[in-house]
């Protein structure tokens, strides 16, 4: 199967650090992609690029098989590419259809179709099976760290994104808001999203993931399948005492 | 952990169902209207309320106390006071709602104003071109602010603190030190002296109604459409008929002789349909376009809007613009009741704005309130005005009662938030 996302020897530096030291990396429709690896070893950094906010210095992004700039947030949203911020970035104030098409509002004649973005966003939480959420008039402030986690989601439902990156979902919530977030992070996927998430919990991608990937200073040190492979090999790849050669270093 | 809030009844609504079971609130019956309604109001998001049962009970008190305060001179007197303090909140909700402030509203307007009563007294400029001056001077002050706050990040508490200075500098030179300039333009004295005859005040309102109605018709027609729910026709027709029957007993009020014997005097004051044009066209811009959801937006989280692709600084440099711009209209409605210009102008007022949009429910800390709100913030603070003149109150008490309510009021608020953990922002 053909990635929709694919970074080949991708490189980035701050001053004399090299942060990203020619990264591969794949995502494809309808998977779920771990994007694992210990603190620093530039996973943030990978998806700023591919956010557009933050541009690689080197190496290639093609996108559906072509090659493409990513030089600014418009850019990514153009393709369709959509990321979930860690703090969530919705407005308390607003409520929840107001919160999912902030920034892409549908207006005829004139105003506001709000019964349109209220029919809408009711179609994408129901595309998650969403059931906690009583209200789409519900301001978002009343609203709890999960189902806040799932507005944002839920919003990325609604721009209709091919790709949807999320960094650390779940680092905030309890047992049972975690379970449900990665119920919704596997329904978007099987809607046909290509979806790339950052996790430090092992046991969340493993029971979310399709693949995983890993990176170690910098460098993609293994590509695996999750059903293939076990939780200490790839703790061994993330503290690097283990290659993909698969000896032990 | 739970996975729901609380007090939130059953969880489950989406289930198999069609999406018209989405959006509670929006739907069902009269009672469900009316019970979501007061389960915001418990939850600590009054809005206006505490406001409006305020003017009540003031109306009650001064009614009692004095019987001059419910004459039809009264009446019609209290709106043409109320106007400037009405046009001046709504132009500060545009800004309080970022969060932000514009402590030099009322002096613009007043130099706006200097320079257009000078330069229309007899033989001089004509009114209307005057006029366009006046608002371009407001346009001008808006973009200065504006350009400091938002493309240089000065706090605009600072940035209009320093053009409240400066700009009684500007007035002193334009005016001079104790000089008075009498307003000349006929039409502009006509705003706040003269009255709409008898039927156009009642097509005014029919108007207002018309234009109510259609749009509710319309929005009910568009949901229809899309299959979102829409909350009971019945609740609609509640609104318009208080809104009918309240403007039908202002109107009536105001079209009876209030003149004496040698004089008739009858009709809504001409400065009453252009403060209802500007909340009108207002709160269409702050509801249903773009500009308004992205300053509610940023008021409630700007790093939020700008990933959602706002362009923060443009949309925060044109809320000061429409601030001082509106600011100006409240000098124009100013000078017509006033009669003339001196270098003071505008100077005490713009707190009093503030206050009227804090008692009327608007959030200091931006991102909640109406220009509605402001209205009804700025008549609480005109009555008090008003009725304390008549009986014989200094301005010192009436300063002191006016700060109370303003106290008061933010209390009220604080306290309903903090019992309920403030759940709706
Ligand atoms: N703007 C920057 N300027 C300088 N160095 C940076 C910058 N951003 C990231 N770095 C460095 O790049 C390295 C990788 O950072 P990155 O945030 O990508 O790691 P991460 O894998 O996301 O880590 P974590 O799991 O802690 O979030 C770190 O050593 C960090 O200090
Ligand atoms: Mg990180």
């Amino acid at each position: 199967m053909s990635a929709i996302i694919e970074l080949r020897s991708i490189t980035k530096s701050f001053g004399p650090v090299d942060v990203l030291k020619g990264v591969d990396f794949t995502a494809h429709e309808g998977r779920v992609t771990a994007l694992v690896g210990d603190n620093g070893a530039g996973k943030s950094t990978l998806i700023k690029g591919l956010a557009g906010v933050q541009p690689y210095d080197g190496g290639e992004v093609l996108f559906e098989g072509n090659p493409v700039t990513l030089h600014h947030p418009r850019d990514a949203a153009r393709l369709g590419i959509e990321v979930v911020y860690q703090d969530l970035a919705l407005c308390d104030n607003l409520d929840i259809v107001q919160n999912m098409f902030l920034g892409r509002e549908e207006l005829a004649g004139g105003t506001f179709d709000e019964g349109r973005m209220e029919a809408e966003a009711a179609r994408a939480l129901q595309t998650l099976s969403v059931k906690t959420v009583k209200s789409l008039r519900q301001k978002v402030a009343s609203l709890s760290g999960g189902q806040r986690q799932t507005v944002a989601i839920a919003r990325s439902v609604v721009k209709k994104a091919k790709v949807v990156i999320l960094d650390e979902p779940t680092a905030a919530l309890g047992v049972a808001q975690t379970a449900q977030v990665l119920d919704l992070v596997r329904r978007l996927a099987d809607s046909g999203v290509a979806v790339i998430i950052i996790s430090h919990n092992l046991q969340d991608v493993f029971a979310v993931a399709d693949d995983i990937s890993v990176l170690y200073l910098g460098t993609m040190t293994a590509r695996l399948e999750a059903s293939q492979t076990s939780r200490d090999d790839v703790v061994g790849y993330i503290t690097g005492t283990k290659r993909m050669t698969g000896v032990d270093a | 952990m739970s996975t729901e809030i609380e007090n939130e009844g059953p969880a489950t609504v989406v289930e198999d169902e069609a999406p018209s079971l989405l959006g509670k609130g929006g739907h069902g019956g009269v009672g469900d209207a009316v019970r979501s309604y007061f389960q915001r109001v418990r939850g600590g998001d009054m809005g206006p309320l505490p406001a409006v049962g305020g003017l009540v009970v003031l109306v009650v008190i001064f009614a009692i106390a004095n019987p001059l305060f419910l004459t039809e001179r009264n009446i019609a007197n209290l709106f043409t006071q109320a106007a400037p303090l009405v046009t001046l909140g709504m132009a500060l909700v545009f800004v309080l709602l970022l969060g932000e402030i514009d402590l030099s509203a009322g002096v613009t307007f007043g130099v706006a104003m200097g320079v257009f009563v000078k330069l229309t007294q007899p033989g001089g400029m004509a009114w209307p071109l005057a006029l366009l001056l006046a608002l371009g001077i407001g346009v001008a002050v808006g973009g200065f602010i504006g350009f400091f706050v938002a493309r240089i990040g000065v706090p605009s508490f600072v940035v209009s603190l320093g053009l409240f200075l400066g700009l009684q500098g500007v007035m002193l030179v334009i005016i001079g030190a104790g000089g008075t300039y009498r307003l000349s333009p006929s039409q502009i004295r006509a705003i706040q002296n003269q009255n709409l005859p008898p039927w156009a005040g009642w097509t005014m309102l029919g108007v207002v109604l018309g234009v109510l109605f259609a749009v509710a018709l319309l929005d009910r027609r568009r949901r229809a459409a899309s299959g979102a729910p829409n909350p009971p026709a019945s609740i609609m027709y509640a609104k318009l008929g208080v809104i009918a029957v309240l403007g039908a007993f202002v109107v009536f009020y105001l079209n009876q002789d209030r003149g004496t014997a040698a004089r008739s005097l009858q009709g809504v004051p001409i400065v009453v349909p252009l403060v209802l044009l500007i909340l009108m066209v207002g709160t269409y811009v702050l509801d249903r376009t773009r500009f308004g959801r992205y300053i509610y937006a940023i008021g409630g989280n700007t790093e939020a809007a700008r990933r959602a692709g706002v362009n923060v600084t443009l949309v925060k440099w044109s809320a000061f613009v429409v601030c001082s711009v509106l600011a100006v209209v409240a000098g124009i409605f100013t000078v017509s009741k006033v009669g003339s210009a001196d270098a003071a102008m505008g100077r005490e007022i713009v707190l009093s704005g503030v206050a009227a949009a804090v008692v009327g429910g608007v959030s200091l800390f931006g991102g909640r309130g109406r220009l509605v709100h402001a209205v009804i913030g700025a008549t609480v603070i005109a009555v008090i005005t008003n009725g304390m003149g008549l009986l014989k109150f200094s301005a010192g008490a009436n300063l002191a009662v006016t700060g109370g309510v303003l106290v008061l009021a933010a209390t009220v608020d604080a306290l309903a938030r903090k019992r309920s953990g403030a759940t709706g922002v």
